[in-house]
């Protein structure tokens, strides 16, 4: 039986306030890592951890670390991505609600690592319980010594501030959020520079999801060692599992990296609704390429996903089953990437406008023929020329859908009409 | 607090002014439910930024409204998790029982009806958000149940108040 380790306090009373997760054995860690630590052993410990981003790409944070320059000559900062937007995906907005110390805790221990004394939360602005309690924490953090100048006796100084992000799913990508962040409308930058050598301000800049950073004070206290014991070496830790779509039970689960996809649908997660069949499923909100059910004994890790032609992304895992049409859920994913495109680029501001104009006639019994040889020209001609990984994101899981279930865009165009309807 | 007051103290948090713009404009609609130009012109001027600058971001951000929105903003998800979940079928309802379609308002300005890309709240999905609070797992008997008690709070004058009050004028 797998002890929760991230999500330990969220069904604890009042497990948002600090004098629960005090009683929890809450801070210890950031005692622990400015008393017997120096900066550069944090990064060696989470670098041995084999810690990987929970936002996404995986890139080990251990190694983001130490990318930033020591002697900067500038202020270096701390982003935290809690900007939570890739559909199916509510891991960090949990966390928030319901243990927001856990996240500042990393945070402290992060910004000691990195030499930042200023970290901000970049939190989307529906959020507002979120918002509020890690307002709450953040105060009762500095009212205790957590926070603010001479942590727990130490050199250390450090701030958290929140900046409320306003609806707009691009802010998700580093160097958007940093733009939207220096008050400007949210375009990635071009790569490199990189973040964590000109980033926010033009400074030394690390960028974390809320899962990874609330990982940190677990992997402090207790050992890398003990992180890397869980799941797979080269991909580990506990992981926090988001379960929607038409499954009995949906939630937020807390199991170990590389769990069969299929365990956590159909043992976690209750499997299919009443009378019906799984037909798909997408591993990591909708950038994941879907995997039919035949693929489903695939392990939920970075590499195994990557090896099955999806990803683990955010693990926004959405379960899709046999009364479902997937030319219907590829449009209105595709639709969600042509609003959320930022216009920067031409390849995905005009590429996806065309994708969803020939989906939508697909789909409402209008296609024409040519018309699965268009969306595949569409693909090849966005995919690995956008600015950023969403244009991206829309290429791959509209081939998978087209790849894995071609017949039913097929019936759609030659029969004119949805089976499914 | 005054607005003003408010975003300085925002501003106050970053080392540069137009890093407050967002945050100016939250505390702004707020205050005034949306976003028309003298306002963001305001804004602009407590900040000392171009006023271009924020006129981008009151456009850019979904979140920002330069048209006025109805007191309660219906905010359905039709993301592919609520999708899954038959959100469709609260639209239809949606737009039948308040006699508007999406993107409109009821005459009396109480509703505004949207649909919204994913609010992260997919395990109670099918969800909509209305002004701060999210309201999850809805049918339409929910959906139905959760108009009567908005209007509810929007107690309007009867008789006997505008009694009480006394003539107009005194």
């Amino acid at each position: 039986m797998f002890e929760p380790v991230l999500l330990r306090n969220v069904d604890v009373p009042d497990g948002y306030l600090l004098s629960t997760y005090e009683a929890g054995g809450g801070y210890r860690a950031l005692a622990k890592a400015l008393r017997e630590h120096t900066p550069d052993e944090i990064i060696d410990l989470v670098k041995k951890s084999n810690l990987r981003g929970r936002g996404g790409a995986g890139f080990p944070t251990g190694l983001k670390w130490s990318f930033v320059p020591k002697r900067a000559g500038k202020p270096k900062y701390l982003c935290c991505n809690a900007d939570e937007g890739e559909p199916g995906t509510f891991k960090d907005r949990i966390i928030m609600e319901r243990d927001p110390h856990q996240l500042i805790e990393g945070m402290a221990i992060s910004a000691y690592a990195i030499g930042a004394e200023t970290a901000y939360v970049y939190i989307r602005g529906e959020y507002t319980l979120a918002i509020a309690r890690l307002e709450q924490a953040i105060a009762e953090a500095h009212a205790k010594g957590y926070l603010g100048t001479r942590i727990l006796g130490s050199d250390f100084n450090f701030v958290v501030h929140i900046h409320c992000g306003a609806g707009a799913y691009i802010c998700g990508e580093e160097t958007a959020m940093l733009d939207s962040l220096e008050g400007k409308r949210a375009q990635p930058r071009l790569k490199p520079p990189f973040p964590a050598v000109e980033g926010l301000y033009a400074s030394p800049t690390v960028i974390n999801n809320v899962e990874t950073l609330a990982c940190v004070p677990h992997i402090v206290a207790r050992g890398a060692d003990w992180f890397r014991g869980i799941g797979p070496d080269k991909s580990p830790g506990p992981k926090l599992y988001c379960l929607s779509g038409q499954v009995r039970k949906p939630g937020l689960y807390e199991l170990p990296m590389g769990i069969p996809l299929r365990d956590l649908v159909c043992d976690h997660a209750g499997g299919p609704l009443p009378g019906r069949k799984l037909k798909a499923v997408i591993p990591g909100g909708v950038s994941a390429p879907l995997i039919p059910e035949r693929g489903l004994d695939v392990g939920m890790d970075f590499d195994s996903l990557a090896a099955a032609g999806s990803m683990l992304g955010s693990a926004g895992v959405i379960v899709i089953d046999d009364s479902t049409c997937i030319v219907k859920v590829a449009t209105r994913i595709i639709e969600f990437f042509h609003h959320e495109s930022c216009g920067k680029c031409t390849p995905c501001r005009e590429g996806l406008n065309w994708v969803v104009k020939v989906l939508r006639r697909v789909e409402a019994g209008r296609g024409a023929p040519g018309d699965m040889e268009q969306l595949g020209a569409l693909c090849k001609g966005i995919f690995g020329n956008t600015f950023c990984a969403l244009g991206d994101g829309a290429a791959m899981g509209l081939r998978a859908a087209l790849a894995h279930f071609e017949h039913e865009f097929v019936v759609h165009i030659e029969e004119r009409r949805c089976p499914f309807h | 607090m005054t607005m003003r007051e408010k975003i300085e103290e925002a501003a106050s948090r970053y080392p540069d002014q137009r890093s407050a713009i967002m945050p100016a404009l939250l505390i702004a609609q707020r205050e005034h439910g949306h976003l028309p130009g003298p306002v963001l012109a305001e804004v602009a001027d407590i900040l000392g930024v171009e006023r271009i600058w924020v006129y981008e971001l009151a456009t850019f951000y979904t979140l920002f409204h330069t048209e006025p929105v109805g007191i309660f903003h219906l905010q359905l998800c039709d993301n592919v998790s609520c999708m899954l979940r038959r959100s469709e079928d609260l639209l239809r309802h949606l737009e039948e029982v308040l006699g508007i379609k999406k993107g409109g308002t009821t005459p009396d300005g109480l509703f505004t009806l949207s649909t919204v890309e994913c609010l992260g709240a997919c395990e109670m999905a099918p969800v909509m958000q209305v002004g701060d609070d999210y309201h999850g797992d809805l049918d339409i008997a929910r959906i139905d149940a959760l108009l009567d008690r908005l209007r509810a709070t929007v107690r309007r004058p009867t008789g006997a108040d505008l009694a009480a009050a006394g003539p107009p004028g005194e």
